[in-house]
C-alpha cells in the first residue's frame, strides 16, 4: 500500500455558510501541509457552487439558525475574508481539485457551464471513492 | 532581532489561515536568502508558521511578541 498520508478528500454535502467556511479553511490547512485535496460537492454543497452563487450564501445551518445573524454581524465587524476567497487562495497555492457530483447535477439538470469554473469535472461516486481510498484523511462536511 | 528583513507582510486583522497562506505566497516568489517577517494578530500563526517552516525545510528565525500582535520571521533557504 502506498503512503496516502499526503492526501485529503472531502465530501461537501452542506451549502450553508457555517459549513462552507470549514471547507475553505481545512483545504488551506491541507495546502499548508503540502497535501493534495480532492473535494466532492454534492447536493446543497454543489448548489453553493452554481455560477454567481458562492458570494451570495448567507444562510447558516438550521441547527444554529438563531445564532446566524449574530455570527454574520461579528464576521462583518471583524472583516473576516469571504469563505470563497479563502478557498480560491488554497486552490491558487496548492494542489486542490474540486468535482461536482454527477447524481446531483443530473437530478437538478445542471451541466458544467452552470457551475463556477473552479469545478474541474462532473464525476460519479465511484471515481470519488477511488480518490478517497487514496487519501489518509476524508472529511464529510 | 538583528536580522535584515527583506519583506514584511502585515497580516494583522487577518484570521487563520490568512497570515500563513500569505507567507506561503510570498516565500514562493522570494529569492533564496530573503528574510520575510509576518505581522499577525491570529493566535494560530505563531505555532502554525514554525511547523510549516519545518516541513517546507525553510529556516525559522524567531517570533517576537509585540503589543497585541506577533512578528514571525522566516528565511527562505531553498
Amino acid at each position: 500500500m502506498s503512503d496516502n498520508s499526503n492526501r485529503m478528500s472531502m465530501v461537501v454535502f452542506n451549502g450553508t455558510i457555517d459549513k462552507l467556511y470549514p471547507v475553505a479553511i481545512m483545504a488551506s490547512g491541507a495546502v499548508m501541509n503540502d497535501m493534495r485535496v480532492d473535494i466532492f460537492l454534492t447536493f446543497w454543497g454543489l448548489m453553493a457552487f452554481r455560477k454567481g452563487e458562492p458570494y451570495k450564501v448567507t444562510q447558516v445551518s438550521k441547527d444554529y439558525a438563531e445564532l446566524g445573524p449574530e455570527m454574520m454581524r461579528v464576521m462583518q465587524e471583524k472583516n473576516v475574508a469571504p469563505w470563497y476567497d479563502t478557498l480560491l487562495q488554497a486552490i491558487e497555492l496548492g494542489d486542490v481539485h474540486i468535482y461536482a457530483c454527477a447524481m446531483t447535477a443530473d437530478l437538478f439538470g445542471l451541466s458544467k457551464d452552470d457551475f463556477e469554473s473552479v469545478i474541474e469535472d462532473i464525476i460519479g461516486v465511484g471515481e470519488f471513492i477511488d480518490m478517497a481510498q487514496k487519501a489518509g484523511t476524508t472529511l464529510f462536511i | 532581532m538583528a536580522v535584515q528583513v527583506t519583506k514584511e507582510i502585515d497580516a494583522r486583522g487577518s484570521f487563520c489561515p490568512g497570515p500563513m497562506m500569505e507567507l506561503i505566497r510570498v516565500i514562493r516568489s522570494a529569492q533564496i536568502g530573503d528574510v520575510i517577517a509576518v505581522l499577525s494578530t491570529d493566535q494560530g500563526s505563531k505555532k502554525d508558521i514554525p511547523k510549516w517552516v519545518d516541513k517546507a525545510k525553510q529556516e525559522f528565525i524567531g517570533v517576537e511578541e509585540l503589543e497585541g500582535y506577533d512578528r514571525i520571521v522566516v528565511k527562505k533557504i531553498k
